[in-house]
């Protein structure tokens, strides 16, 4: 077992040239599959920062599973492009009774779900009735989140007296009616969350089964997701990408791309430097310091409008935050076109509500405390507070579509709330889970830094979700906030329950929880030669407009 | 020899069993619960109580690990909060991509840093020994991050000349039987497959190679030195053999030895930074999904890798030891 330096060598550089030469030679495969060549098929890959957790909506709530299941399923429900307001998708038209208990949608006729079965009132009514009757054992938050936010209970277990959902009756192919038991003006909006897309219910019969011990590891969960989108699944190979094709009986604007490929690049930096390469066409979530550079290299930067709020929450269970002098004070201390100048993406907008104002019930004729550095340091004499010390939370080791660049906000705010002589003590810590875990689960904190993405256009999912009752988050009780909301979330319509979110919204910048920031503006970045692609707000980015040429 | 491997064999049961223990223990003692990391800012209190309820968490530490033996036993190593795949399953899916990465990562340093812990040695004192000693040095102190980082500027951004994610082209529709990717590209003959896989390696094969390439260019130099000085070397080379033959026969093969012993502890070093690297560069091994594992508190499968990586850390040492008696014949184990 001697070794020669030389042959050693000798040896490595033979292996490294017929690595390379054989690089060369020809492969055993057909050509034509995947890259772009002169037969006019053509590829999408897509980069987003996780995988899908699964391929069944009902059972995921987080924006990659998402953004996959958008390709694939559609719900009765979408948007109008750019915006987060309801328009026909698989249902064509509906109407809602004066009670604003029953909904009665008129379906498109002739679509068929991806095994070549009808969908049709009856697929829909077995769509609501399946999520209705799921068992206990998938009752938890991590699976049905969103059933259980929107339709807040179901036909078993502790919480079906709050069951949202009576029932649904199948009239002819095409008409299908929802019976609530309590009127909810944001019914519709919530239908277009991918969660309550309709799926294949013979599909589901074969290969899904709600029972199971973890019914996102089924069969259909991860190998038979069976929609009307515009794609369909190719493959998932756990760990390395989802492959879609094109779905060419699709009943409607059929994929300009032949194939999308959808691959998980966890650090934003690398999807950038991925970009750059060329080994991706598209990303999700920039990062605030590369827009800039991918600007500069020729590639596109394409902005969701905002739909999100960030903002500086006040814990009242800390002195002296309980004292809405201070609240002000501090109000009066902050100069957000400074923080968003310093902190935030280009074509953000500052705010004034703690909604955007693509939500129902968005006003600005609401108290503003615009910046006053000299007003918030005789209201901190006033309330005693002058030279107060505040704990200020921020989180480390994140970055959120609302909240880019957390430290970055955080030192801006600092050195505001210093100059009108608050001292300042800060707390960071790592996002997940401490941060969270201390801000939204224990008392001991005092002003922090979060934000909320919406996702459906519907006011309670912004001041419900806040607001609605006492939190660990905002450690106050005022009563009066919390009937309103509860009161406002029963309004059977939209057009109705407008002017009272507007009055709740002007109600809550009276009270003064805290101070909302800004509506940052989450980007994606594309090739030159990727074209058509519609963001939405609500990411309701379907991906059969886009070309790459 | 059979009877050393099989005591080692046994003795790594109670090891394990400890282990396992004290894991079990102090996962749970770190702040933060996998309930709220499972809910993220969605959290309410009821949606985590129902979650604990759902997972057990509720129940006696004691009891917890009781059950999770009692599954252990029959072969059921959990499955993982967060996407509820079995956690063998998940774990054989991307062990494939690491020790691919390991592999290539060891050979090279082995490849690179044996002959230049040679020269060194042989040029001792003058010019080629301290530049070896100090770019040694320089690797050891590198973190393996920040040297993924800097590789990535300098041959992407700059040069264009590597990729800098994943393990391939998406856009390559290649057939991997094996999940080893080079491997598959051998077996299936998919060249374009297997090319582009060996360049996707070599950028985290070099940053997570570095280390163990400084650490055997110093012991290489070390062991080469002591030898050279050795009698028997001396004798030869008075005797009249060319230093070719001297080197070949006498020393390289002795000075070898504690080369052999350290890989097997490099292997330890390997793993963990493996965990970096791959994040680094999005190569979906063993490393990433803990990663991910440890941010999540996700205990089953932070369990269930940690103790696998254990026992194939100890395997690892077993045949180094094995093969070291082999080797050399002054050394037998009994």
């Amino acid at each position: 077992m001697t070794l020669s330096r030389g042959r050693s060598l000798a040896t490595v550089a033979m292996v490294t040239s017929a690595l390379i030469l054989s690089g060369c030679a020809e492969s055993d495969r057909d050509e034509g599959s995947g890259g772009e060549d002169a037969g006019g098929s053509s590829t999408f890959v897509f980069a987003g920062s996780a995988e899908p957790g699964a391929l069944d909506p009902v059972y995921v709530n987080d924006g990659e599973s998402f953004r996959v299941a958008r390709q694939m399923y559609e719900g009765l429900v979408g948007t109008v492009p750019g915006t987060a307001d309801p328009a026909p998708l698989l249902a064509k038209d509906w109407t809602v009774s004066e009670d604003g208990l029953t909904y009665d949608f008129t379906l498109e006729t002739g679509v068929k779900f991806h095994d070549a079965t009808d969908f049709n009132a009856e697929a829909v009514c077995a769509n609501f009735d399946r999520w209705y009757n799921l068992p206990e054992s998938a009752q938890t938050d991590d699976l049905t989140y969103y059933y259980s936010v929107i339709f807040r209970g179901f036909a078993t277990g502790p919480r079906a007296d709050a069951a949202l959902y009576e029932s649904c009756t199948a009239d002819g192919e095409d008409k299908a009616t929802i019976k609530l038991t309590e009127p909810f003006a944001g019914f519709v909006p919530a239908m277009s969350l991918p969660a309550f897309s309709m799926q294949s219910p013979a599909a589901l019969e074969k290969y899904q089964d709600d029972a199971a011990a973890d019914p996102r590891t089924t069969e259909y969960s991860t190998a038979r997701p069976t929609g009307t989108g515009p794609f369909t699944l190719g493959s998932w190979e756990r760990g390395k990408q989802v492959t879609l094709e094109a779905n060419p009986d699709y009943w409607g604007e059929k994929a300009k791309v032949d194939e999308a490929i959808v691959v998980a690049i966890e650090d934003p930096k690398a999807r950038a430097t991925a970009l750059m390469n060329g080994e991706i066409d598209g990303f999700d979530l920039v990062g605030p310091a590369d827009i800039e550079p991918l600007e500069e290299a020729g590639f596109q930067i394409v902005n969701r409008d905002a739909f999100n709020v960030l903002y500086l929450g006040f814990n009242q269970k800390t002195e002296p935050l309980d004292d809405v002098k201070v609240r002000q004070a501090i109000a009066y201390a902050i100069d957000k076109q400074e923080i968003a100048d310093a902190s935030l993406p280009a074509g953000t907008t500052l705010a004034k509500i703690f909604m955007p104002d693509l939500v129902n019930g968005y006003t600005e004729d609401v108290e503003t405390y615009d910046y006053d550095p000299e007003k918030a340091k005789q209201l901190l004499e006033e309330a005693g507070a002058a030279g107060a010390t505040i704990e200020f939370n921020y989180p480390t080791d994140v970055s959120r579509p609302y909240m880019p660049s957390p430290e970055d906000t955080f030192n801006v705010v600092r050195s505001q709330l210093e100059a009108v002589g608050l001292k300042i003590e800060p707390v960071a810590d790592v996002w997940d889970p401490d941060y969270l875990d201390k801000i939204q689960g224990t008392p001991a904190h005092g002003i922090h830094l979060l934000g909320w993405t919406g996702d459906y256009n519907d006011s309670d999912n912004f001041v419900g979700v806040f607001f609605g009752a006492e939190t660990a988050e905002w450690g106050f009780t005022n009563e009066k906030l919390f009937s309103d909301l509860a009161q406002a979330k029963g309004i059977p319509t939209p057009e109705e329950a407008k002017p009272v979110y507007e009055q709740i919204n002007k109600d809550i910048m009276e009270f003064l929880p805290g101070v909302p920031l800004a509506h940052p503006v989450p980007s994606l970045g594309f090739a030159e030669n990727v074209k058509g692609y519609e963001a939405s707000p609500v990411q309701d980015e379907v991906w059969n407009v886009v070309s790459v040429e | 020899m059979l009877r050393f491997v099989l005591r080692r064999l046994a003795l790594m049961v109670p090891v394990l069993v400890g282990l396992s223990i004290l894991l079990f223990a102090w996962l749970r003692a770190l702040p933060g619960d996998p309930a709220r990391s499972l809910l993220g800012q969605r959290a309410t209190p009821e949606g985590i109580a129902r979650v604990n309820e759902a997972y057990g968490f509720n129940e006696p530490i004691v009891q917890q690990y009781f059950t999770y033996v009692g599954a252990l036993l029959s072969g059921d190593f959990g499955s993982s909060i967060k996407d509820g795949r079995s956690v063998l399953e998940s774990f054989i899916e991307r062990f494939p991509a690491t020790i691919e990465l390991g592999v290539t990562a060891l050979i090279l340093a082995v490849v690179i840093g044996v002959p230049m812990g040679y020269l060194a040695a042989t040029h001792q004192g003058r010019f080629l020994d301290t530049f070896v000693i100090s770019g040694s040095l320089l690797g050891v102190v590198t973190p393996v991050f920040f040297l993924a980082i800097l590789l990535k500027l300098v041959f992407a951004d700059w040069l264009g000349w590597l990729p800098t994610s994943l393990r391939q082209d998406p856009r390559i529709d290649a057939t991997h039987p094996t999940n080893f990717y080079i491997l598959d590209g051998l077996i299936t003959r998919e060249w374009d497959a297997m090319y582009d896989a060996g360049l996707h390696l070599i950028l985290p094969a070099i940053a997570l190679g570095t280390i163990p390439l400084a650490i055997i260019v110093r012991i290489t130099r070390a062991s080469v030195s002591e030898v050279l000085n050795e009698d028997y070397v001396r004798t030869a080379e008075s005797k009249g053999l060319s230093r070719r033959i001297v080197s070949r026969r006498h020393v390289l093969r002795n000075a070898l030895l504690p080369v052999v012993t350290t890989i097997g502890l490099q292997a330890g070093l390997l793993f963990s930074g493996a965990v970096l690297t791959e994040t680094v560069f999005a190569f979906n091994g063993i490393g990433q999904y803990l990663f991910d594992a440890i941010s999540s508190r996700d205990y089953p499968v932070l369990q269930g890798f940690i103790l696998f990586i254990a026992i194939i850390y100890a395997l690892i040492n077993l045949v180094v030891d094995v093969a070291y008696g082999v080797i050399d014949p002054r050394v037998r184990v009994s």
